[in-house]
């Protein structure tokens, strides 16, 4: 006999997807702004703090990150720190790693559009008797995020994607949606197939909303 | 109860490391070879196929490695496969990663020169002719970079095994964590371990870069 789908079964559930996919939004959009901040401030610190121990700091930061897998780093965070005495809800946890690994990869994708701007803008900014300081934030900052956009655009896409991880530590957002629905219905191919559908969706409007707020905050185009 | 050693923990760390390194390897070199043909449908001229690839692409490289495993893992037994998490595994990231390989290896493609492709048309070679002698030879010395930088996506993507049940490193930490209640050094060790197998081969890229850029200034 073959296997009759149902997905009428999973639309049943279909507060329970939205409130999933509210809480995805939620971590991308609050995760996504804490982390490029931090990524900035890393390219800062690689670029223009001329501070060699916090030039190999974030280094390390950046190296340690990118070599390890998102799942273990929340692992880390969430099951690892309260050893320490440092204790996160879910949804903090899941926050938390969020920002320290789009961090890592902003900072890497900041650093090289920082690279790319042409020396005589930094020695312009300078022989106007700006502070290295003033240069990078008046100068550098906004013709480096222009050439990177598209690039951190993508990255958080990845980081999106990558948010699917945190129902592993309960956090309720849409993969863990998924998760309970498929354990209440038992139509798991149904419900993975609408859940991947939905993140289709989500990355395609978090693709255009980079854009329209590129092209606002780094472009200076009113949308 | 029974104690858990520092030792006890790395060890059974690395054992299960082997299978972390194993599904790396086969999903790399599965995915390379998938990869290539639809490079081939992407490149080609063939419509119906081109537009297959893009979809293919569009679908693998638009949503959560995750999502692609599960519904693997639960799609296949639907139509009467027998799915073990390690076939599971194997599948979606073979596919995932020759989603990536393919859009990485189109750029490298599409950045040789457009006369390449008419001289050798010009001689009478055929598609797979062109691919083969001219164009890949020259695409490849720009593709080996990015593509040892990606067998690091691979080597991480491997981890997110773990959630359907196959027991790689990440699995293995949660296990073990179970059973010593330290999850801070478990962690650790298996982020540790991780770092072992990733950093190299993103230094390695960043060095071939190097180099290419130096070739390329000559």
């Amino acid at each position: 006999m073959a296997y009759q789908f149902d997905f009428v079964d999973v639309f049943k559930y279909t507060d329970v997807l939205a409130r999933g996919v509210g809480l995805t939004v939620t971590l991308i959009g609050v995760g996504g702004t804490i982390g490029i901040a931090v990524g900035i401030a890393g390219a800062w610190a690689r670029g223009y703090s001329g501070n060699r121990a916090l030039e190999w700091l974030v280094a390390g930061y950046v190296e340690a990150i990118r070599n390890t897998p998102f799942l273990v780093q929340l692992f880390f965070i969430f099951y690892g720190l309260p050893s320490l005495g440092v204790r996160l809800t879910e949804v903090q946890a899941a926050l938390l790693a969020m920002v320290v690994n789009l961090g890592a990869y902003a900072t890497e994708i900041i650093r090289a559009g920082i690279e790319a701007v042409p020396r005589g803008q930094r020695e312009a900014g300078a022989s106007l008797a700006m502070t290295r300081m003033q240069v990078f934030r008046h100068v550098v900052l906004r013709p480096a995020l222009q050439k990177i956009w598209p690039a951190l655009s993508s990255q958080l896409v990845i980081v999106m994607f990558g948010s699917a991880v945190c129902s592993q530590i309960a956090a309720e957002e849409l993969t863990y949606a998924a998760n309970f629905i498929q354990s209440r219905n038992f139509r798991a191919f149904e419900v993975y197939f609408v859940a991947t559908g939905l993140y289709l969706v989500l990355a395609l409007l978090l693709r255009q909303g980079m854009r329209s707020l590129g092209g606002w905050l780094v472009f200076g185009r009113r949308a | 109860m029974i104690d858990f050693t520092a030792w006890d923990i790395v060890r059974n760390l690395l054992l299960a490391a082997r299978w972390t390194v194993a599904l790396s390897l086969v999903a790399f070199a599965l995915g390379g070879l998938v990869g290539l043909l639809v490079l081939f449908a992407r490149v080609g001229r063939a419509k119906p196929l081109r537009w297959g690839a893009v979809a293919f692409i569009e679908v693998f490289q638009g949503t959560p490695l995750l999502m692609q495993l599960f519904l693997v893992f639960f799609g296949l037994p639907l139509v009467g496969v027998d799915t073990p998490a390690w076939f599971a595994a194997c599948l979606a990231l073979t596919l995932w990663t020759a989603a990536f390989l393919a859009e990485i290896w189109r750029g490298c493609v599409e950045s040789v020169p457009k006369g390449q492709w008419e001289a050798s048309a010009s001689l009478a070679m055929n598609y797979l002719q062109q691919m083969r002698h001219v164009v890949l030879p020259q695409a490849l010395r720009l593709a080996v970079p990015p593509t040892v930088g990606f067998s690091v996506q691979v080597v991480k993507g491997t981890a997110l095994a773990s959630i359907i049940g196959f027991v790689e490193l990440s699995k293995a930490s949660t296990m073990i964590t179970n059973a010593s209640f330290q999850p801070f050094t478990v962690y650790g060790a298996a982020a540790a371990a991780y770092f072992l197998l990733c950093f190299p081969l993103s230094a390695w890229s960043r060095r071939l870069e190097r180099t290419l850029h130096v070739a390329h200034r000559n």
